[in-house]
Formats: structure tokens, C-alpha cells, sequence
């Protein structure tokens, strides 16, 4: 936006705008400045574990305390497979969401819902983590997960999926959890960008004989796609730094579990939850530090893709 | 100057809180002593004047806040080593003990009605029991009928003083444990599920049929949960009742404990309670502002004389005279005032 807006007479310009200019570029720099300095101190902290455990620190599945071996893979995948199998559950209800009140909804429905999806957005994750610990894990642990177990466990190739003791919390419960708070993000951004196709598209499809869902298919998707793909990806940022939610309902336990009602560990859950016991120097504040960096390097790779996306998308 | 230090930090004080003269100390650490530091420092600063503030971070948070000097006193549940002692020049001292009980959600079976060893539990918490009709369950419960239940192992999620006295027992207790897994604050579990605190383990356990699950024992009576009886060193199978854990208080070594670093668990006494630990104050020995320093230890002096019937209510165990008559002496000698 800026370099558009050239200064034509950058001489004599009053001392003002000069003034405004070194503030604003300052605030912008200062910006730049934070996130550099973020990730520079998580590295420095983090590099006693990186030195100590080198390449084996991303390959390593042990987090022993007690022997001070930290490795990182069983939060790392924790935090990979919830958002994904968030995503899987989000993006569906998202779309229909926003299907409905772009196309569907009658005029006077559309204001309520698409701001009770805005409000949902504005509901703090401990809320999430409280309503789910209590409702949620008793729901699962009683009716859905012996259900599914006696249903699917003994399945050929799939069974293993579903297999373990039902304690109702879990890879899954927190996937469903962070599947609810990303609904909202995910549902709003498509809402918006399916109102930006021209209304003449849409006229023209529906007087070639096409239904809603024809419209929807051929026209709306194709025309913004990609920023549908980016806002899908703003939701996988918020999935994959959620703390406090996850932490309730995940099981916080420090193995990879093959079932997906076995409990498991995400980055940003454990380094929460371990750090008030890691004294100053030890191995285990660097293996957190080192952890939290590599949550930093995750998010910012799929922030940048979808700033990527969202970039591409905006039309002409 | 100092005088004119402490009217200022008194001003300060009573500029924030209504009643006038408190004299605020702080203190920072174990989760373990919260509650019984919390009703302290209420009647302390009735009683003699002096507001305690308490951050319940964490034993590792607590030891961090003291060596950087950012608090008054920090608090551990395990001590520290005698080598960071003296190159942090801190006092270690007790301030008061505390028991560690098993909790289960059993139906139809009421609190103190399972009898379990500490074996046993080790067993439970590497997954080799898994059952709770398991032939080594039922051995020891003659008369009371365990249902065909998968046991669900539940653990504290976050790292915290309570694992450590526990795993500290497991290791004494199954020597698997020791070699395999350990004691510490947080450990590699091998079984089962974490949760947060005190308050996420027992709800944990009342949530899951077949849970078993520990927290500390206040925490327990306060909320009625199914505890059971632990085999203790003398063989004999006790309940835990304040008696069993003064025994165990009384049965420790002090005398040989360096820096009061006494080991309570599995004590030798007939009717002890295992899982019993002491929680600790670490004091500087060369205080940045020594007004406040000798408040923290009258506060303790308070706390030693007048806290007991509070520690009692809240089912800690206060410490033997003989201990407390000898950490008085370590303040006049150590600290520099």
C-alpha cells in the first residue's frame, strides 16, 4: 500500500508529515524489531538443548525429566495431528456457515447468526478448556468413545484407530475442542470473501438455468478459492498455538499413541504446564525454550503461506 | 535509614490494603504448603502485624525467585542440594509436613476400604496391573469384591512437589520404578493420563471408572474423596488419619539430616503413613534488606508456636518441638542480621 502512494514533492513538505512519517515508520520497524527479538531469545535460550541433543532433539520421542533426555516429537506431532483433525471437523460446518448465510439464510437471519459467529470467536479458550474438561470428556468418555471402540476397534487396517480405554479425553476430544474455536475464524473470513464475488457472476449462472449449489460450485469456489485456502490457514495458526483448551482435555501425556482416543501432548500444553517446575539453566527451561521456538518456526511457516494465499486471492 | 525504609514499605502497604501497620514479606515457590501458608499469613497479620504475600509458582519457580533475590523466602517441597545452598548462601529450613494419599473411584466401594502397597502402585503406574480384579489386587483386599475394571493411572500433567513426595515413595517402594522412571517434580510416566493440579487429577479420577490417582491429602478431606489404605514399612496396613501421619513425622531422622533435608517416606514407624514429606523455606544468609528478612523468620516463629492448630485443620503436621528449637538456632547463627 505504501510504495502506491508516491511524494511527489518530497522537498518542501512542512516539518509535520516529515515527523509523522519517522513515527509511523518507526512503529512499523518496531514491529519487525519485536518478532526478531522474539525469535532471536527463544533461540538463544533454546540452543544448551540443541547443542546437547543436536538433530536428535526433532527425531527423539523420550521427554525424561528425571534423566534430563528431552525430545521433541511427541508434542511436535501432538500439535501437528490435533490441528489437522480440527481442521477435518472445521472446515465442513465453516463452509456450511457461510453457504448458508450468503445464499441461503433468509435477510433478516443473516445479521444474528453471522454475529453470534463473531461473538464465538470472542470466547476465551479457557472457557473452551473448562466447558470441554466437564462436559465434553464425560460425554465422550461415556457415550461416544465405547461406542466408536466397540463399532470400529476390531475393523481390519482402520481398527488400531480406535482402540484404548474410553477416559474420554484425548488426541480426539482436543481436536474436537479446537475444531469449535476455529469454526468461527474460518467461517467469517469465507463469509466475507464469498461476498466479494460481483453479484453479476452469480446472476449470470442463475439465468443459464444453475442451481444454488451448481453457483456455489462453479462460480463462488473458483473465484475465491484462495483466500478461502488462507483463511483455513489462519485458522490452523490459531489451532496450533491453543494452550490452555488443549491442555484440559489432550491427556498431557508424553507418548505417541497409535489410537486416536489416546492421550497426547502439544507444544504449546507442555511447555505451559512444565514450566514452573524448570529452575533457571537447567536442560529442561532450554528444552522448553528450544520447544517454544520450534512452535514459532510451525506457525510462522503457515502464516506465510497463507499470506501468501490471501495476497494471490484478492481480485485485480 | 532503615527505619525510615520500613515506614515507607509499612505506607506502601497500607496504602494498598485498608489496615494500617501490616508489614508485607513475599514469598514465592510450593504448591504443595499453599493452603496452610494462605490461612498463616491471615492470622499472622491480625496476630502480630506482619502480611504475608505468597505466590504459589511452583517449588522450581520458587527456587529460581529466591536465587535472583526477587522475593523474601522462597519455598521447595524438595530440598535442594547442599552444594546450590551454599553457592546461593541460603538457609534451608522446614516450615511444616504434609501427607500424599492414592485416590480411586471404585462403585460401591467406600474411601479407606482397598488396601494397596506401594509395589503395587508402581506396578499400576508402569501398566504391568492393569486389571482391577487382578489376582495380586485381590490377594490383599480378602472380603471386599474389586470389579472387572480396567485401571486408568492418573498423574499430575503439570510439574509439582506432589509427584516428587510420590514418585519418591514409588522409588523406594519398587525397585523397577527406581531404575526405570524415578523421582522428580515431573517424570517419563509410562501409563495412563495427566492432569492439571490437584483439582484436574481429582476430577479426573471421579470422572473415569476404575481411576486411581494421588493428591495431597488436604486436598482429599476437603472434598471427600475415596483414599485408601497404604502397607506401610512395619507391614501393617494403615488409614490415613492426621495420627498416621504424625507418627511418620515423629518416626524421621532429624538429627542426621543435613540441612533438614529428612527423609519421611516409608518410615520405620508400626503405625506410619508412608507417603509423608516435609516442605521447606529458603531463607537468605545474607539478606539485601534485613528488616524483612527478620520478619520472614518471625513470621515462622509465629507460625512454629501459634500455626499448629491451623496446620492440624488443614491435615498438615506441624514440626516436632526438638526440630523447631533447632531451626531457631540456625537463624541466630546463619543469618546475617
Amino acid at each position: 500500500m505504501s510504495q502506491t502512494v508516491a511524494a511527489p514533492a518530497r522537498s518542501r513538505r512542512p516539518l509535520g508529515d516529515l515527523a509523522f512519517e519517522v513515527l509511523a515508520t518507526a512503529a512499523g520497524i518496531l514491529v519487525l524489531a519485536l518478532l526478531g527479538a522474539i525469535i532471536v531469545s527463544l533461540f538463544i535460550g533454546g540452543l544448551p538443548a540443541f547443542r546437547q541433543f543436536g538433530v536428535g532433539f526433532l527425531t527423539s520421542a523420550d521427554w525424561d525429566p528425571v534423566q534430563q533426555v528431552f525430545g521433541a516429537v511427541v508434542p511436535i506431532y501432538g500439535t501437528i495431528i490435533t490441528s489437522i483433525l480440527a481442521l477435518l471437523m472445521a472446515v465442513p460446518v465453516a463452509f456450511g456457515i457461510a453457504f448458508w448465510l450468503t445464499e441461503l439464510a433468509p435477510a433478516w437471519l443473516r445479521r444474528p447468526v453471522g454475529t453470534a459467529v463473531e461473538l464465538l470467536a470472542a470466547v476465551p479458550s479457557i472457557i473452551y478448556g473448562m466447558w470441554g474438561f466437564f462436559i465434553i470428556v464425560p460425554f465422550m468418555g461415556d457415550y461416544i468413545q465405547p461406542f466408536l471402540i466397540d463399532w470400529l476397534g476390531d475393523l481390519p487396517l482402520v481398527g488400531f484407530l480406535f482402540q484404548g480405554p474410553p477416559f474420554g479425553t484425548g488426541i480426539f476430544t482436543a481436536a474436537l475442542i479446537l475444531a469449535v474455536m476455529v469454526i468461527p475464524f474460518i467461517a467469517a473470513t469465507m463469509r466475507d470473501v464469498f461476498q466479494t464475488v460481483p453479484p453479476v457472476f452469480k446472476e449470470s449462472a442463475y439465468g443459464l438455468g444453475c442451481t444454488t449449489w451448481e453457483v456455489m460450485r462453479s462460480i463462488v469456489i473458483p473465484y475465491t478459492s484462495t483466500s478461502v485456502v488462507g483463511g483455513i490457514m489462519l485458522g490452523l495458526g490459531r489451532a496450533l498455538g491453543e494452550t490452555m483448551a488443549v491442555t484440559f482435555v489432550i491427556g498431557n501425556t508424553n507418548r505417541i499413541s497409535t489410537s486416536l482416543f489416546g492421550p497426547g501432548n502439544t507444544i504449546a500444553s507442555l511447555v505451559a504446564l512444565e514450566f514452573p517446575e524448570s529452575p533457571a539453566g537447567s536442560l529442561k527451561l532450554a528444552s522448553l525454550l528450544a520447544l517454544g521456538f520450534l512452535l514459532f518456526v510451525i506457525s510462522f511457516i503457515v502464516l506465510a503461506i497463507s499470506r501468501l494465499l490471501l495476497r494471490k486471492g484478492k481480485p485485480a | 535509614m532503615r527505619l525510615s525504609k520500613s515506614l515507607l514499605v509499612a505506607a506502601l502497604a497500607s496504602a494498598i490494603a485498608l489496615p494500617a501497620a501490616a508489614q508485607q514479606i513475599t514469598g514465592a515457590g510450593a504448591t504443595f504448603p499453599a493452603p496452610v501458608y494462605a490461612k498463616w499469613g491471615e492470622a499472622a497479620k491480625a496476630a502480630i502485624g506482619i502480611e504475608l504475600n505468597y505466590q504459589a509458582i511452583g517449588s522450581g519457580g520458587g527456587q529460581n525467585q529466591i536465587f535472583n533475590r526477587t522475593v523474601d523466602f522462597g519455598a521447595s517441597d524438595a530440598p535442594v542440594d547442599a552444594d546450590k545452598l551454599v553457592a546461593n548462601k541460603l538457609l534451608q529450613f522446614p516450615a511444616v509436613m504434609g501427607a500424599v494419599v492414592p485416590i480411586v473411584n471404585l462403585p460401591g466401594i467406600a474411601a479407606d476400604q482397598v488396601k494397596l502397597t506401594g509395589d503395587l502402585i508402581a506396578q499400576i503406574y508402569l501398566g504391568k496391573v492393569t486389571k482391577w480384579n487382578d489376582p495380586k489386587i485381590v490377594t490383599l483386599n480378602a472380603g471386599v469384591t474389586l470389579p472387572n475394571l480396567a485401571i486408568a493411572p492418573v498423574y499430575r500433567a503439570d510439574g509439582s512437589g506432589t509427584t516428587f513426595v510420590f514418585t519418591s515413595y514409588l522409588s523406594v517402594a519398587n525397585a523397577d520404578w527406581k531404575s526405570g522412571i524415578g523421582a522428580g517434580s515431573s517424570v517419563k510416566w509410562a501409563a495412563g493420563n495427566g492432569a492439571k493440579g490437584n483439582d484436574g487429577v481429582a476430577a479426573t479420577v471421579r470422572q473415569v471408572k476404575g481411576g486411581i490417582g494421588y493428591v495431597e491429602n488436604a486436598y482429599a478431606t476437603q472434598n471427600k474423596l475415596t483414599t485408601t489404605q497404604l502397607r506401610n514399612k512395619a507391614g501393617n496396613f494403615v488409614k490415613p488419619t492426621l495420627a498416621a501421619f504424625s507418627e511418620a513425622a515423629a518416626s524421621g531422622d532429624w538429627k542426621n539430616a543435613k540441612n533438614y533435608a529428612v527423609d519421611l517416606i516409608d518410615t520405620a514407624g508400626p503405625a506410619s503413613w508412608p507417603i509423608v514429606s516435609a516442605t521447606f523455606i529458603l531463607l537468605p544468609t545474607d539478606p539485601k534488606d534485613p528488616a524483612r528478612s527478620a520478619n520472614v523468620m518471625k513470621f515462622f516463629d509465629w507460625a512454629y508456636k501459634n500455626g499448629s492448630d491451623i496446620a492440624k485443620g488443614l491435615e498438615y503436621i506441624a514440626l516436632p518441638t526438638a526440630v523447631q528449637d533447632a531451626v531457631r538456632a540456625s537463624w541466630k547463627s546463619d543469618i546475617k542480621g
